[in-house]
């Protein structure tokens, strides 16, 4: 029991570390310069929630590699024109 | 507000209401016998059997509620399906959760070493059950509202 705590305590550590998000997205952009696409019809076309957009352009989720490649598909773009790996605070000051 | 963290939210005074309303029925049914006579365990199987089971039920009924309601209000359907980000925030409410109740069940054996006094142990069980709900309910809330 008390190893279980113990292990508890080493993963909320090693999550709580890897929370610091450095993937980085002009998914908003990208929107406005596609017709301006609204973010349910962006969700529609990756196959995920509104909510999942939005936690992605305020840049409070990485997204995973598969759900980056769905939302390149929807712009039709490589996935580097969509996604960057990098400083990612001036998003969340936007 | 989204429909992820109003559901949050609700789940959160749902689980409150509900346990808090189950405690105020339960209380005067203690039995007035020793404090380690059969009726008293009987009591306290009795409490955790019924209270697990209206609380699915009460969530289930509450969550249809929800459902309809929000759909009146904004017009728009709540999402059918659960998405890596809706998963990725359950699984870290249900660590969170989890975390908690080891805790309190830990802290409920250590009860019966210190004072041998088997009330405790299961106040000590009911209410880490309780706490690990309401942290599990927050958690989702907290991560949907700052990211993960």
């Amino acid at each position: 029991m008390w190893l279980a705590l113990y292990l508890s305590y080493i993963t909320i550590g090693k999550v709580s570390n890897m929370s610091k998000n450095l993937v980085g997205n002009h998914i908003r952009k990208l929107r406005f310069n596609h017709d301006e696409m609204t973010q349910q019809q962006l969700a529609d076309k990756a196959g995920v929630t509104r909510q999942t957009i939005v936690a992605l352009e305020k840049g409070n989720y990485s997204p995973s590699l598969e759900l980056a490649f769905r939302i390149s598909l929807a712009f039709n773009l490589p996935l580097e024109e969509v996604f960057f790996y990098g400083d990612t605070t001036y998003l969340k000051k936007q | 507000m989204t429909y992820q963290e109003k559901k949050s939210i609700v789940s959160l005074i749902s689980a409150i209401f509900i346990f808090i309303s189950f405690c105020l029925y339960m209380y005067p049914q203690y039995p007035e016998g020793g404090l380690d006579s059969s009726e008293t365990f009987r009591y306290w199987g009795f409490f955790v059997l019924t209270l697990t089971v209206v609380s699915i039920v009460a969530h289930i009924v509450i969550s249809i509620i929800f459902n309809i309601l929000f759909r009146i209000t904004t017009r728009e359907k709540e999402p059918s399906f659960a998405d890596e980000l809706d998963k990725l925030i359950d699984l870290k409410a249900k660590r969170n959760s989890l975390f908690v109740f080891i805790i309190g069940f830990v802290t409920a054996m250590g009860s019966l070493i210190f004072n041998p006094w088997s009330q405790i142990m299961f106040i000590i069980l009911i209410a880490s059950g309780f706490i690990s709900d309401v942290v599990g309910s927050l958690s989702k809330l907290y991560y949907y509202r700052k990211g993960v």
